[in-house]
């Protein structure tokens, strides 16, 4: 049989995962990454997988998991293949067993499984509390391994700019720039796959990494791809502030039995560990006494906002509650959350074995993303996407522990499917007249680039960025706010026309590489943001108090973006979402369901 | 330091691979809670030295920001660190930043630690299933087990362990001990010591475990603690039946 040609963006637990699979069924993979594929954003996941394997005799199933995953969702996300997600997820957490993920164990010498948020099952297969990091050493291992048998050929330090389109539509590759050399190459392929992960770095300070910017799928839209549910973006209840970044304090720490609360008294200045319990108030186990501390994500973040910024309790005045896991034994702590206990002491100072955690909401995770149909398909054919990259399995809201499950899996759909087409349906090269002009079409712009003369700093633009999007576009949204937000975003599309880069060179120049990102995260920022003007209702992440129910009737639908290129803007149309396994029913998590 | 109002930063800056190294002065306004990265950040978005000479951004790796990528190692005071967890408050000032000195450089802040990558694929750091297709669960494991391989398996790749080594040099092609402890993770799980032998094999002869010089500069280093002199002796013990066994094959 022929030997696809395959090109994967992205060396996060999706591109990996798709690697692997596409190698295993004898293609070769070009695989292209910012960083070296074993630095990728994925080693940030820290709590856990999903998987109904029901170790716990507590009757779990594949079909409750699908069911946890759908409500939490808010019902956004299509049913199908949320379904063979969840179904296929007992034999992913086998394979990364078979791997040699350490994962814990129990007594027995079975895995063990924690509690997560949205579920009252203990389904969260671990390993401690740096599971992705595991998880993507695992994949990357065997990555090596095929890199080894000649199977895949790396690009690190190589940054996807475009794909090669031609005019029938049809994506015969990528172009992409050395990050080194700065310079500009085309690289041809049957099939290409986008795992080019999340946009946090659209809201400045986040819980994602450096590369997290969402440069790759805003290229792509500008090219033609539809981006869906882009408005659906997850702030993450428990996140410790910092200079440059929101680091993450995973769910894991309440799965393990750690509360929220504030002192009841504004202003409180005692130690909190003086603090009697009686003069505590632990606000999620109050309003939410089934599911306590572990309510999902969306629900725990707007209940801290209230307390803090309604009810102004945050702590010594500061935007901030404790996390407090002070009541369960050291030795507990270290087996099953060290990773993160050592986050917190070396940034904070503070042992959180001794002393409650002060913790934030940070943006986290983003639901939205490339449109893909149920094969893991764009809507441009021969470009599939796969992972947090794409919108396909959280509906508008992600539960925890569900990312590496999903990155995984979509990455075992769109490989083969790659691979199928690439024997199959693929179309016939394309002349080489299609890959010199989008190689020249790029070089053009980073000459334009480097040469520019204005005033504006692209750091400088990317804080305004950042800034603007996380007052108005996140945990509380109004459309006067965000209609604001929209206007300074055409601002700064503006401004960016005179940036000048303080590096002229054409060697490692991240500023340069950095502006060019910039660039697609404005384009990208729109999306969101008209997205989530339009969308006048509250569904999971999405909350909007003047309109503060979910409404089936109008907004049971997918978002679907697309680039007027004429206009220079997003342009929208909406899809419905298919329900045909589980009929919507209100989400409450305050009574039982 | 933490309460003075300023930061002072003496940076190392080479503009390409050939080009001669010089040094910058930085001073930034001090924050709660500054580390190294977000020092880097400030001078991105101001790109004046301490004298008011317009310059470049800095070129560094940098990810997570949580050391666990691995990423942002250099010499920080002369030490072997990640930039993101340290923090200034921490540190000393003039804070001296240097890139690796072990690892070919880039620009400034940025070297090239492929080695440690190709190191790994030499002793074959993976476990060798069939394929992965649904073959059913992996072989079972005590709590014991994995408290022993989960330390080992936090390895961040940042090669710190390889830059304080002194041993780690180009004389003699020491694979260094992050390699050695990945060689021991793998060579004791039950799958992965199917490998053990070909392992082994790759850390004999020039440039192997023999190179160690048990200076245990690594183990001190290390930002995620892992028992590299400890590793580096089993595995050591390992090499050694194995070349015994060896001798009275042939």
């Amino acid at each position: 049989m022929s030997q696809p040609k395959i090109i994967v963006v992205g060396g996060g637990l999706a591109g990996l995962s798709a690697t692997i699979k596409i190698a295993e069924m004898g293609g070769h993979v070009d695989l292209f990454s910012i960083v070296p594929v074993k630095r990728s954003h994925s080693v940030c996941a820290q709590g856990g997988i999903n998987a109904a394997k029901n170790l716990k005799g507590e009757g779990d199933s594949t079909w409750q998991h699908f069911d946890d995953t759908i409500y939490g969702g808010d019902f956004l996300a299509n049913q199908p293949p949320v379904k063979a997600m969840c179904e296929a997820a007992p034999g992913v957490i086998d394979l990364l067993d078979r791997l040699g993920v350490p994962f814990n164990r129990t007594p027995e010498g079975l895995l063990d499984f924690r509690r997560f948020g949205g579920t009252l099952y203990n389904r969260t297969a671990f390993a401690g509390a740096t599971t992705g990091q595991q998880l993507l050493y695992a994949l990357d291992e065997q990555v090596r391994r095929y890199e080894a048998e000649g199977k895949v050929t790396k690009y690190e330090a190589w940054e996807f700019l475009s794909a090669v389109i031609d005019d029938q539509r049809v994506c015969h590759g990528i172009c992409a720039m050395d990050l080194r050399s700065m310079a500009v190459q085309t690289f041809p392929a049957e099939a290409v796959i986008i795992a080019t992960g999340g946009v946090g770095a659209i809201f400045g300070k986040s819980t994602n990494s450096v590369v997290c910017t969402g440069s790759a799928q805003s290229a792509l839209y500008q090219q033609g791809a539809y981006y869906a549910n882009g408005e659906c973006i997850q702030v993450h209840p428990t996140c410790i502030p910092g200079e440059d970044k929101l680091r993450l304090m995973s769910e894991s720490a309440r799965g393990e039995g750690g509360r929220v609360w504030v002192p009841k008294q504004p202003g409180d200045k005692r130690d909190p560990k003086s603090i009697p319990e009686g003069e505590r108030w632990y606000f999620l186990e109050e309003w939410y006494p089934k599911y306590g501390n572990l309510v999902p994500r969306d629900i725990a973040t707007r209940a801290i906002h209230k307390v803090v910024y309604e009810l102004h309790l945050g702590l010594d005045g500061q935007p901030m509650v404790y996390l407090d896991l002070t009541h369960i034994d050291r030795a507990t702590l270290d087996r099953k959350l060290e990773g993160i206990l050592e986050i917190y002491e070396k940034f904070v100072g503070d042992d959180p074995r001794d002393t409650p955690m002060k913790i934030f909401p940070g943006v986290h995770y983003t639901m939205g993303g490339l449109w893909v149909d149920f094969e893991q398909r764009t809507n441009i054919e021969g470009l599939y996407a796969a992972g947090e990259c794409e919108y396909q399995y959280h509906g508008a809201n992600r539960l925890g522990a569900n990312s590496l499950l999903s990155c995984i899996y979509a990455g075992f759909v769109s490989g083969p499917n790659a691979v199928n087409y690439s024997r199959n349906g693929m179309k016939s090269a394309p002349a080489q007249q299609v890959y010199d002009s989008e190689r020249k079409r790029q070089e053009e712009i980073n000459a334009h680039l480097i040469k520019n003369d204005g005033a504006e700093n692209p750091f400088l633009l990317w804080r305004e960025l950042g800034d603007t999007m996380t007052k108005n576009v996140t945990v509380i949204r109004y459309n006067k706010n965000i209609r604001e937000t929209d206007t300074k975003l055409v601002e700064l599309l503006e401004r960016y026309r005179h940036v000048n880069l303080s590096d002229r060179s054409m060697w490692a120049n991240t500023s340069f590489a950095f502006a060019r990102q910039l660039y697609n995260m404005l384009q990208l920022a729109r999306v969101i943001a008209q997205g989530a003007a339009m969308r006048d209702e509250s569904r999971g992440a999405h909350y909007k108090p003047d309109f503060p129910e979910r409404d089936d009737a109008n907004w049971l639908k997918t978002t679907k973006a697309y680039f007027a290129a004429d206009a220079d803007e997003p342009r929208f149309e909406f899809e419905p979402v298919d329900t045909s396994l589980l009929k919507p029913r209100p989400r409450r998590y305050d009574v039982a369901s | 330091m933490a309460n003075s109002k300023s930061v002072i930063l003496k940076i190392k800056r080479q503009q390409t691979p050939e080009s001669k190294p010089y040094w910058e002065e930085f001073e930034l306004s001090y924050r709660p809670g500054m580390n190294v990265t977000s020092a880097l950040m400030d001078i991105a978005a101001k790109p004046v030295t301490r004298q008011g000479k317009p310059t470049t951004p800095v070129t560094y790796d940098s990810n997570c920001l949580e050391e666990i990528c691995g990423s942002c190692a250099m010499l920080i005071n002369g030490q072997a660190k990640m930039a993101c967890s340290a923090l200034i408050a921490n540190l000393k000032q003039p804070i001296t930043l240097e890139p690796f000195t072990k690892f070919p450089i880039i620009r400034d802040l940025a070297v090239d630690r492929s080695v440690l990558f190709e190191n790994l694929k030499r002793v074959k750091a993976w476990v060798p299933v069939d394929g992965t297709y649904d073959l059913g669960c992996g072989p079972r494991q005590s709590s014991e087990m994995q408290e022993e391989a989960y330390p080992l398996s936090n390895c961040i790749s940042c090669t710190c362990c390889m830059e304080a080594c002194p041993q780690f040099n180009d004389k003699t092609g020491f694979v260094g001990a992050a390699t050695i402890a990945q060689v021991r993770l793998f060579n004791s799980h039950p799958t992965g010591s199917a490998l053990k032998k070909e392992r082994l094999k790759a850390l004999m002869g020039d440039g192997g475990i023999q190179e160690c010089g048990y200076a245990q500069n690594c183990v001190e280093i290390c930002p995620k603690e892992l028992p590299l002199t400890k590793s580096i002796a089993a595995v050591g013990g390992q090499v050694m039946w194995q070349a015994i066994k060896d001798l009275f094959r042939t």
